[in-house]
């Protein structure tokens, strides 16, 4: 069954499955972020996710925008979609109730996905770019450049983000509601408010994500969905909440993913990625780098 | 019988008799214009009575046992595989088959329960571990040919009762409504039984359920098993029915989300909800179909789920005992 291959061929694999990782890790921030900070799972990021990439088609079809420059706008854009949508709809709707939020996100993904399908229907989409195709010569491997700038990205943004939780007040605000959210609003931080701007984080961190997925993959309304699993696995992985785990977590499945595709072939490749999913969560559910829950 | 229990079991009986007499109202429907034909009738009704008992399935664990699976899938492919390998592959009768698929069911509910009941998974991550679970079977089912593949599994039409393929869709109408009924009197007894107090009694606080003596994880197993069991024979009914199934039918998220939406939409934990949900769900997204076929001259894709999706975030909004708690807070109490 295994068949064995040159290590060229693995070492390129190991790269490939790195690139691909960090935009996992990317979309895996968001997510952790949110459950770090609300304890829940948001439901919707795959298909905010979804959403955003087919923003990034519309601004590159509709106004000519390159979707590395579509960063500039989306990411301001999704950040005040997800505040709106955590302040609005999903707050007032669960009542902050667990188990209702799950449901309510549940809801929503079901909306933005399928009202994605309504209009743009079923067709799966890419964009033609003068770079889409262009690769990175290492010598010893070539890697597509795309991917490659999506990876440099990626760890930008994470550092970013560590940077607004580290360093600023907001962030010190969003890590006090995080550890004990009753002794953050008797000291006078706005509760709902820290909520908001965290799910706005996530949000525009899909942004971030969908801009630099768009050069190197393809968008219909469906999308979000493989993503969001591997997401899911990767924020286990790394540990709910924690970001240097959704960090190493991604790279950690994207090399996994990689190499169970190469030798297990496209169909059973992403079989890899749900059976360590399952085995971390019934053996270690804080994940790798997670506080005891 | 008691009075008091009769009393009990009174409004299920009188539901059953109403479903029971719906196809003596069909010609009426049908010249009202409500339905293009008897068959368009009885195919939404039979869509409707399988989701319901998938549903049901997912609310005696869902529902009185408050553990969300968001991975029924699990179970409702496994009866629907069962189903169709058994006559297709070993040529086990249809109405054999029926029984071995609710069992494979049940035991695929067994081990994941055994698994994430063990691990101590609650809420959020039950959820995310069944939902993984359904996505396994999913990729497998794909990928290895006992299964068919990604071709699926083709079922060949031989019409007689003894292949359960009947000719009058009537028939094949009153054999789901005769499940449904059965769960449904079968959870107004779980409701009633000292079982059904232990498993409402983890819902609502586990730990103090374990402190009270109740042995939590038995509780949990046997409703995850008697819940997947119900949900495989849902499976098993869509297989006789479409006499086919591939992965992404059989394991596909849309019907891990049927049958929790069902329930929640129609009133959790209570022995209606599941039915009063599906056909909310169902109709209310037929309805929003047809409307918007009428307007756009042409049939959009998603809009019934679209309506399921808002449908559940206003029903956690405003109606969180679902449809059923505002019949009942409406209907005076």
């Amino acid at each position: 069954m295994f068949r064995s291959y040159p290590p060229q061929i693995v070492l390129e694999a190991v790269l490939n499955g790195l690139l691909t990782g960090a935009v996992y890790a990317l979309v895996a921030l968001g997510l952790t972020l949110v459950y770090g900070v609300l304890h829940i799972i948001n439901f919707a990021h795959g298909a905010m996710l979804t959403l955003a990439m087919f923003a990034v088609l519309v601004a590159h079809l509709g106004f000519g925008i390159d979707p590395y420059l579509a960063i500039l706008p989306l990411t301001p854009l999704f950040f005040a979609f997800g505040y709106g949508l955590q302040r609005f709809v999903i707050s007032p709707a669960s009542r902050n109730d667990d188990g209702a939020i799950l449901l309510v996100t549940l809801g929503l993904s079901i909306v933005i996905e399928n009202l994605l399908l309504a209009i743009f229907r079923s067709d799966t989409r890419s964009l033609t770019l003068d770079y889409s195709f262009s690769v990175v010569d290492l010598g010893f491997a070539l890697l597509s450049l795309p991917r490659v700038i999506g990876f440099g990205v990626a760890l930008v943004v994470a550092a970013a983000l560590w940077a607004i939780l580290a360093l600023t007040d907001t962030g010190k605000a969003i890590r006090a509601v995080a550890k004990e959210k009753l002794g953050a609003s008797l000291v006078g931080i706005d509760v709902n408010h820290i909520y908001a701007v965290t799910f706005g984080l996530g949000a525009a961190t899909l942004a971030v994500a969908a801009c630099l997925l768009m050069p190197s993959f393809y968008v219909n309304p469906r999308v979000g969905n493989a993503f969001v699993l591997v997401a899911f696995t990767v924020v286990v992985l790394g540990g709910m909440g924690s970001i240097a785990g959704a960090l190493v977590g991604g790279l950690v499945i994207g090399v996994v993913e990689s190499l169970s595709g190469l030798y297990l072939g496209e169909s059973l490749g992403q079989i890899g990625i749900f059976l360590i999913f399952i085995l971390v969560l019934l053996f270690r559910p804080t994940g790798l780098f997670g506080a005891k829950a | 019988m008691s009075s008091g229990t009769f009393a009990a079991y009174r409004p299920i009986l009188i539901a059953i008799a109403a479903l029971a007499a719906l196809p003596l109202a069909v010609p009426m429907l049908v010249s009202a214009g409500l339905f293009a034909g008897a068959n368009t009738f009885y195919n939404l009704m039979i869509f409707i009575l399988i989701i319901t008992l998938a549903a049901q399935g997912w609310n005696i664990a869902g529902g009185y046992g408050g553990q969300f699976s968001f991975g029924h899938a699990a179970f409702f492919g496994t009866g629907a595989y069962a189903q169709a390998v058994l006559q297709t592959r070993y040529g086990v009768n249809a109405w054999a088959a029926l029984p071995v698929a609710m069992a494979l069911g049940g035991l695929v509910g067994a081990v994941i329960g055994l698994l994430a009941f063990r691990a101590r998974l609650r809420g959020s991550y039950f959820a995310l571990v069944t939902l993984a679970f359904a996505e396994v079977f999913r990729i497998l089912a794909n990928a290895t040919p006992i299964t068919g593949g990604a071709a699926g599994t083709l079922v060949p039409l031989r019409i007689g009762f003894g292949q359960m393929q009947f000719e009058a869709p009537a028939a094949f109408f009153y054999l789901a409504l005769g499940f449904v009924a059965v769960v449904l009197l079968l959870n107004r007894l779980l409701e009633r039984s000292r079982f059904g107090a232990w498993l409402v009694a983890v819902r609502e606080n586990e730990d103090a359920a374990r402190a009270l003596g109740v042995d939590t994880l038995t509780v949990k197993l046997k409703a995850i098993t008697l819940s997947a069991a119900v949900t495989a024979v849902a499976g098993a009914l869509y297989t006789q029915k479409f006499l086919y199934v591939d992965a992404n039918i059989a394991y596909g998220a849309w019907i891990s989300v049927e049958a929790l939406l069902a329930p929640i939409v129609g009133g959790i934990g209570t022995v209606f909800g599941p039915l009063i949900g599906a056909v909310a769900l169902i109709g209310l997204g037929e309805a929003a179909k047809t409307l918007i076929h009428s307007a756009f001259g042409s049939a959009v894709p998603g809009v019934d789920l679209v309506v399921y999706g808002l449908l559940l975030i206003v029903v956690i909004a405003f109606a969180p005992r679902g449809l059923i708690g505002l019949l009942r807070a409406g209907g005076g109490r």
